[in-house]
């Protein structure tokens, strides 16, 4: 009696036996991309919703608003790329909370790859996303009149780092889809998480017409200084200061919420 | 000399209150296909998915072709297939697609997994559906996608999870056809099953689970032995009538009774439902209802344990 070698098919040797993070990684995020090519509605209603918001700020509200010494426009457009990476980080909670609903998840725990590729996988797919729709947004500022007063590099540099803390923000939605495990729920349950954040901001309005006691939080959050810091490098303001908070923020984020989310896919089923 | 792809020692998981398994021993030949048999909330799936490396068990002990499924789970992935009750492919990519991405985690090289995957198209027959999104698939054909995906990795040890629930008829033989074929070259199947007649039909071996423990670990015509081949079932009028049948036919029979029915299994069906009937007849009792059948999951359960399968399930 042995339970040893039994080659009843194919040697499994075959298959590598150590699990490569990168290549892992990578599959998971060209099914993500996959996924806006086989489902562009995806793509199209999370871009439909930012140029609403461009147009509204523009045409409706913004002749209420008043930023003294910019341009409306010039104000807005950063705020509207920082706000369009946010919501967008919704679609990783709803992904990820489809697939442990599926059991897609469960599939993926009984293979032999790298455990997080799953999440840095879908995280990764979700940047290829914010990247297309920032160039998007960013053309459709140019459309509606936004300016860029300083350089093309500065330029680059803003929707780098709006990136960037998009990217820290799929963590976080990440969390929130594992643990809630119900792509309805998690979008719901999305919705109050972001709305503060979005809007107690100077993404579309200065912080300093708010009430006293938001001023604080309105000043200090991640989604402020990211705006903050995109704007200045745009408009020629100082901008060392937000940036280093900005990237502080996504640094703190960052190591709150991979280690969490990871906790979290190993536990979810 | 028999030898084991499956042995399981004291296996246990438990749910917060709940004990999912409450001590499982298991040996399961190689090459065969063997049926964990059992109503919902039985524990298969538990045990399945420890087995199959998804969930870590709190007592006991497992290994697949001798590896340890908590210590070595990563040799274990590399030699196994699950596919589940439900169809755990991404329905937005195609078929194709998802072989694809599962021969990438698999990590096999790019061409043999092209070679692979277009002969697991093939063999299920997928290959003119291959590159539509599996959201249009069929019940039937999103099954063949999971079974497909659970193969890519040519694995030693397939676990099936209730394959064929839901499926139609044809489907359901489909997926029999094919169980048969893999254990032809020479796989070892573990499959879940609430069907009597699917373990009987499929597996060499069949471990009935009640409530987190193996109740019985025989071959299905064994199993079946125990109980008979042919279930009548009398339905009378009222209890009173059914009591009054069921203690006429004492005398020749062994019947059951529950609420308003007689139950007799027997391995001779068709001389028993005669001779029951023309006893009934002489003392005047009609009856209201007659079924004869197959035994079920259920009446499994009645013989081995007293009590219905869904028990708890109901309540």
């Amino acid at each position: 009696m042995t339970t040893g070698e039994i080659a009843t098919t194919a040697p499994p040797g075959r298959a590598r036996v150590v699990p490569t993070l990168v290549s892992d990684t990578l599959a998971i995020a060209w099914r993500g991309v996959l996924t806006y090519r086989r489902v562009p509605q995806l793509l199209v209603f999370s871009t439909i919703q930012p140029v609403v918001f461009v147009l509204l700020f523009t045409y409706v509200f913004g002749g209420a608003i008043h930023v003294p010494g910019v341009d409306y426009v010039d104000y807005l457009m950063p705020g509207i790329w920082v706000q369009t990476t946010v919501f967008g980080a919704i679609a990783t909670a709803i992904g990820l909370a489809t697939d442990v609903q599926s059991g897609l998840l469960e599939r993926f725990r009984s293979l032999p790859m790298a455990r997080s590729a799953v999440l840095t996988g879908r995280t990764i797919a979700d940047l290829f996303r914010n990247v297309f729709v920032v160039i998007l947004m960013a053309g459709v500022g140019f459309l509606v009149g936004f300016t860029v007063h300083t350089n093309a590099a500065k330029l680059v540099a803003a929707l780098l780092l709006v990136l960037l803390f998009g990217y820290s923000m799929s963590w976080v939605f990440a969390t929130v889809g594992l643990w809630l495990g119900n792509p309805e729920t998690a979008q719901a349950a999305a919705f109050p998480v972001m709305a503060p954040l979005v809007f107690a901001s100077s993404a579309f309005v200065p912080v300093a017409t708010m009430p006293d006691w938001l001023q604080p939080f309105a000043e200090h959050q991640p989604v402020s200084v990211t705006a903050s810091a995109a704007r200045a490098l745009t408009l020629g303001t100082p901008a060392t200061s937000y940036i280093l908070q900005s990237l502080a923020w996504v640094a703190g984020i960052l190591l709150v919420f991979v280690p969490i989310a990871v906790r979290r896919y190993r536990r979810a089923v | 000399m028999t030898d084991f792809a499956i042995r399981v020692e004291g296996l246990t998981k438990r749910f917060e209150t709940v004990t999912a398994l409450d001590g499982i021993d298991l040996e399961i030949p190689a090459r065969t296909v063997f049926g964990l048999l059992g109503p919902n909330g039985a524990g298969k799936t538990t045990a399945i998915r420890i087995l199959s490396t998804i969930l870590k068990p709190d007592a006991g002990r497992a290994d697949v072709l001798g590896r340890d499924v908590v210590r070595q789970a990563k040799e274990v992935r590399t030699r196994i297939g699950l596919a589940g009750q439900f169809a755990t492919v991404d329905t937005n990519l195609t078929g194709r697609e998802n072989l694809r991405l599962i021969g990438r985690l698999v990590h096999l090289p790019r061409q043999e997994a092209t070679h692979r995957i277009d002969a697991l198209l093939e063999r299920f027959q997928l290959t003119t559906a291959a590159d539509r999104p599996v959201r249009t698939y069929s019940g039937g054909m999103r099954r063949r996608i999971d079974l497909a995906a659970a193969l890519v990795n040519r694995p030693p040890v397939l676990f099936l999870d209730e394959p064929t629930t839901g499926l139609d008829p044809f489907s359901r033989n489909e997926v029999w056809a094919m169980v048969g074929e893999l254990v032809g070259d020479g796989t070892t199947v573990v499959l879940t099953t609430q069907y009597l007649e699917e373990a009987d039909r499929l597996a060499s071996r069949v471990a009935v689970i009640d409530e987190g423990r193996v109740i019985a670990n025989d071959s299905p015509a064994q199993l079946k032995s125990r109980l008979g081949s042919t279930v009548i079932e009398i339905g009378l009028v009222n209890v009173a009538t059914a009591k009054r049948a069921h203690d006429v036919l004492i005398a020749t029979f062994a019947p059951e009774l529950e609420d308003s029915t007689v139950r007799l299994t027997t391995h001779e069906g068709a001389r028993m439902l005669v001779e029951a009937l023309r006893t009934l007849d002489g003392e005047a009792i009609v009856p209201a209802t007659l079924t004869v059948r197959e035994p079920s999951l259920d009446d499994v359960f009645l013989a081995l344990t007293g009590h219905h399968a869904e028990r708890e399930a109901a309540a």
